[in-house]
């Protein structure tokens, strides 16, 4: 009786340790398995269509310009000691302080919007759908809408003509202030939501203690609201920065060729200058400028969350 | 004594109710005010336009005999404690214990620090200065919470709801240290609970209100043993109704035989409830109707279905408004 109890006793502690041993080896097989299935083609993407071309552009703009576009070699770094001609120099700059006064101007402009949004309470859905609406046509449309709106005889100048207000056209597009306010007009809307996400956690009770303990509206907002909205700031300026700083289009139409950015230097490069390897570099340098820019502002957001 | 607050018929009208219906009492200096009622009967409100947080529809609010209309919050010699403290996240306990003081302008910084360091060791936080209000405790974060209204010397502390974010024995512990508190700096406290035990036991006067209007103003002890509406006598505490009269459980004594000179009832034992501290004696009345006596555990030795004699004296029976004598 004793024996065959601690037989069974023996058996039973044989089975756990073997479901204890062999069924986390396979679940962790399998785990393996599924995990290899569901992320290979996203790695295969990443790998195929992003790592390599950006391998290929990195050869390219270490290889000598061929006569009719395309790359030769003997290799050289030719390209790289271009980019500090003034010429170049003088496009770079222009790019980093058109982005960033845009970039100014989306913040100053958005935060009160923002903040009215997430304290509009029902009607908060509404307005967010309208900071979202321009999403709805191309931003090509829309540029060619604000083109229509400020040439000289666009809708803009026509009134003012008209109501004699001026006798000659403002000069309002194909200028640097045209490529300004088309970059605000386009990228406003990125600014906004992730403002609006940080100042719709932020508790009115905040507001209410400011209030009580002697801040007036506007030291509350400054002193309580946009220190705790800072995270929302930081990622809004990235979201405006980054695309704003390599911004092609906008510059192309609304600048009319005379604003030159970085974008637009490149896809000269590519295409009339034909010099691919100088346009390598001049991508790779605009990559390695938003890098900056991510870990100079992303490093300070993440210190404050 | 001289009062600090007057509110005279304020009221507060939403579109839906009135929150505050033509509520009227005054506070005086250094005394521990408080403000009880359920949930939605407008002692948050109350706060609120005292506050200057909402504007009142009509009334009068005088602090320090001079009237606050058209004045906004932020220059209003008042500070509240918030029910979830709305402490300034991005701020150390010190910085918000400074916030209101460096408002004021003209308050050199090492006078600033002076008085934050005298706030704090007054709610026992030395040592916590540098802290985030999201690495200390809730108890903590209540006390910095005091710390940074009892900085400014107000006229008045309002206290909305402050324990009730506590668990149950911080909220005791820390009660008794907001009566000691008080005492020590005589500040006058205008304390809105729900809780009617945390009312009772701390205040100087306890104002009880109810759908916006305010049913009674008096000592604990005098709204207790005389509540002069059904609404107070309940909300305060349980009630026997014998007739016209109202008489506590505790006020309620058991014989087995008729008492002379007393009022008294004639009653059958129904059931017992133990309470840890002491029993609960549940019995019918003859006319049915049921009568709770509240006993030390050791005298009760009565039986169900036993026929006994329910007796007070008439000074422990209260008579409220709209009640018909019988």
């Amino acid at each position: 009786m004793k024996s065959a109890f601690s037989e069974t006793a023996t058996v039973q502690t044989k089975t756990q340790d073997e479901k204890r041993h062999v069924l986390p080896v396979s679940k962790a097989t399998v785990g393996l398995a599924l995990r290899t299935l569901f992320l290979s083609p996203a790695a295969f993407i990443m790998l195929s269509f992003f790592f390599v071309p950006l391998l290929i552009v990195f050869a390219y703009s270490l290889l000598s310009r061929g006569p009719y576009g395309g790359v030769m070699l003997p290799w050289t770094v030719e390209s790289y000691v271009r980019i500090f001609d003034p010429l170049y120099l003088v496009i770079l700059w222009r790019s980093v302080w058109i982005a960033a006064v845009s970039t100014a101007f989306c913040l100053i402009l958005a935060f009160p919007l923002a903040l009215y949004i997430a304290r509009a309470g029902s009607r908060k859905t509404l307005m967010l759908n309208l900071v979202m609406l321009p999403f709805w046509t191309s931003f090509l449309i829309r540029t060619y809408a604000w083109m229509f709106l400020l040439r000289d005889t666009g809708l803009i100048n026509t009134v003012l003509e008209a109501l004699h207000v001026i006798h000659d056209p403002l000069p309002l597009l194909f200028n640097t202030g045209a490529v300004i306010l088309g970059l605000i007009y386009g990228y406003l809307p990125f600014m906004v939501l992730p403002l609006y996400a940080t100042l719709e956690k932020l508790d009115p009770a905040l507001l209410d203690a400011a209030a009580d303990l002697g801040a007036s509206p506007a030291v509350a907002i400054w002193r309580v609201v946009v220190p705790i909205s800072r995270p929302g700031m930081i990622a809004g300026c990235l979201l405006v920065f980054i695309p704003c700083l390599g911004a092609y289009l906008t510059p192309d139409l609304m600048g009319g060729g005379k604003t030159v950015m970085i974008g637009n230097l490149v896809q000269n490069q590519f295409t009339t200058a034909r010099d691919w390897p100088f346009g390598a570099a001049i991508s790779l340098l605009l990559m390695a400028m938003v890098l900056l820019v991510m870990r100079a502002l992303g490093d300070r957001g993440e210190e404050l969350l | 004594m001289q009062t600090v607050l007057e509110l005279k018929a304020l009221s507060k009208h939403f579109p839906t109710h009135k929150a505050v219906d033509g509520v009227s009492f005054s506070v005086a200096r250094g005394e521990f005010f408080s403000l009880v009622g359920p949930s939605g009967c407008g002692k948050t409100t109350t706060l609120r336009l005292i506050a200057g947080f909402e504007e009142p529809s009509s009334g009068q609010l005088l602090l320090d005999g001079h009237s606050v209309e058209g004045l906004p919050a932020y220059r209003r010699d008042v500070s509240t404690v918030f029910q979830n403290y709305a402490l300034f996240p991005h701020l150390t306990v010190a910085q918000n214990v400074a916030f209101g003081l460096e408002r004021r302008g003209q308050i050199s910084n090492s006078l600033i620090a002076d008085k934050v360091a005298q706030a704090l060791a007054l709610v026992h936080l030395s040592g916590k200065e540098a802290r985030l209000p999201n690495q200390i405790s809730g108890g903590e974060r209540q006390r910095v919470a005091l710390a940074r209204s009892l900085v400014l010397e107000p006229k008045i502390l309002l206290l909305d709801e402050p324990l009730s974010a506590l668990d149950a024995k911080l909220r005791k512990e820390m009660r008794l240290e907001l009566k000691n508190l008080q005492r020590r700096i005589g500040i006058a406290f205008l304390f809105v609970t729900h809780d009617q035990e945390e009312a009772l036991s701390l205040s100087d006067r306890v104002a009880i209100m109810h759908r916006g209007l305010l049913e009674q103003v008096g000592t604990p002890q005098e709204v207790y043993r005389s509540p002069k509406t059904r609404f107070v006598a309940e909300f305060l505490g349980d009630v026997n109704w014998l007739g016209a009269a109202g008489v506590r459980p505790e006020a309620v004594r058991v014989s087995r035989t008729a008492p002379h000179d007393s009022r008294s009832t004639a009653a059958v034992v129904e059931s017992q409830t133990f309470l840890g501290n002491c029993i609960h004696l549940n019995a019918k009345l003859e006319n049915g109707s049921p009568c709770v006596a509240e006993m030390p555990q050791h005298q009760c030795d009565f039986s169900a279905g036993e026929r006994i004699f329910l007796w007070w004296h008439a000074a422990d029976e209260f008579r409220v408004a709209g009640e018909a004598a019988a």
